[in-house]
């Protein structure tokens, strides 16, 4: 691994305090995430991605924009590892970069409706932006 | 009476007004004080798990400290509000960088640690309640209604932070549906995210969640949903092509108890 990617690794390891030597790639985490159908890397790629490093492919995937962090891969992982908080670093890494945010708060009218709660608009931001 | 200190967010103000009313009214009718504190800030809708994030949890630890200063337990009823409210608690209560980074943030007169105790509104009508006393308030019950509980994701995981009931088997809102007198429905999809947030990146993520769990609770039976959370609500009655009608906890628990005039509307 090259010290870029070494420094990109170590940053996503403190960040989510998630340990990936933990994983034995069951993949039970990606078995029951409901976004498994939109993400191009699963929940258990990113374990093991990270561990190898690769974490510039993982924050340029639209995968980070599709985890619902629904917590089903924290519960249902048999060793731990709790993947969701992983694709959360991961996710953070990439829209706190310059420009990095995915949502513009002027995109933002043209998808409201009457009924729409602030939750989802508070939650979006927080996810979708720095 | 006993007192609670309530943090009712921002969507019970504004998009779910009916939440909000019918907690506060069965509060009293129930004998539960919710004291609203000032000042409280909304919880960012989602808690952030990294490490490195510390401006984002302190509305949370505010509103926690608040009912600390009171002498309170700390009440929530949106299911987002209490997701971010109890991970925050229990991170400040086992992470120790976290917790000193917070409160040299906030500089409080006496340090913030996880002292307040957190509930959800349905733990409250569990555990201070009671069920059985809760049956016995009932005026209108909700008999022969088929009821299908849906927890959705925030309600119960993470199980270690949250600690309110058993995620993958739950039963506190089959319980409290037996209590107001409806017959609860058990369905797969009960516990299994409704596609969130994720409206605003491809609204198809949440129309295909929420189907498949409006079409669970549908071939199981329900009249009836049932959720604590605004954006399910959003999602199930917006997104999934269901017709089945969704209703808030408290709405219901409303009807029950005899309050006139209960909105089916959120
Ligand atoms: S469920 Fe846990 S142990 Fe299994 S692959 Fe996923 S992260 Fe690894
Ligand atoms: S938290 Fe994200 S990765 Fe984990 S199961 Fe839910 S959607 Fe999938």
């Amino acid at each position: 691994m090259n010290s870029k990617n070494e420094n990109l690794k170590e940053q996503v390891l403190r960040a989510s305090g998630v340990n990936v030597l933990k994983c034995m790639r069951c993949g039970k985490c990606s078995g029951t995430c409901p976004a498994y159908g939109e993400m191009e890397y699963h929940p258990h790629q990113f374990v093991y991605m990270i561990e190898k490093g690769d974490i510039e492919k993982l924050m340029n995937s639209p995968s980070i924009y599709r985890c619902l962090t629904c917590f089903a891969c924290v519960d249902r992982c048999p060793r731990g590892v709790e993947p969701a908080k992983a694709v959360e670093a991961v996710r953070l890494m990439a829209v706190r970069k310059q420009d990095g945010n995915r949502l513009k708060p002027e995109q933002i009218p043209d998808m409201l409706d009457e009924d729409m709660p602030q939750q989802a608009i508070v939650t979006a931001l927080r996810k979708y932006r720095k | 009476m006993k007192n609670f200190t309530y943090y009712p967010g921002c969507t019970l103000r504004t998009k779910a007004k009916e939440l909000d009313r019918c907690a506060r009214v069965c509060a009293e009718i129930l004998g539960i004080n919710l004291e609203e504190p000032a000042d409280w800030q909304c919880c960012g809708g989602a808690y952030t798990t990294a490490k490195d994030e510390i401006a984002t949890k302190l509305s949370a630890v505010r509103v926690l400290n608040s009912a600390k200063e009171a002498g309170n337990p700390l009440i929530t009823v949106c299911s987002a509000c209490h997701n971010v409210i109890k991970q925050t608690n229990y991170d400040i209560s086992h992470d120790d960088e976290m917790c000193g980074k917070v409160n040299r943030y906030l500089g409080l007169s006496e340090n913030y640690s996880g002292e307040t105790i957190v509930y959800h509104y349905l733990e409250m009508l569990r555990d201070v309640i009671g069920f059985e006393n809760l049956a016995k308030q009932v005026k209108k019950p909700l008999k022969g209604v088929k009821i299908a509980p849906y927890y959705g994701c925030l309600l119960l995981r993470p199980k270690k932070a949250l600690a309110m009931d058993d995620p993958e088997n739950p039963s506190i809102m089959e319980n409290f549906i037996k209590a107001i007198g409806g017959t609860p429905v058990v369905y797969a999809q009960r516990n299994e995210c409704c596609g969130a947030y994720t409206i605003f990146e491809d609204k198809n993520q949440a129309v295909e969640r929420s189907a498949k769990i409006a079409e669970s609770a549908r071939e199981m039976g329900a009249d009836m949903i049932i959720t604590a959370c605004p954006l399910c609500m959003y999602n199930l009655k917006k997104n999934s092509g269901c017709d089945i009608p969704v209703r808030y906890f408290t709405e219901v628990l409303a009807e029950a108890l005899g309050v006139e005039e209960v909105g089916n509307e959120q």
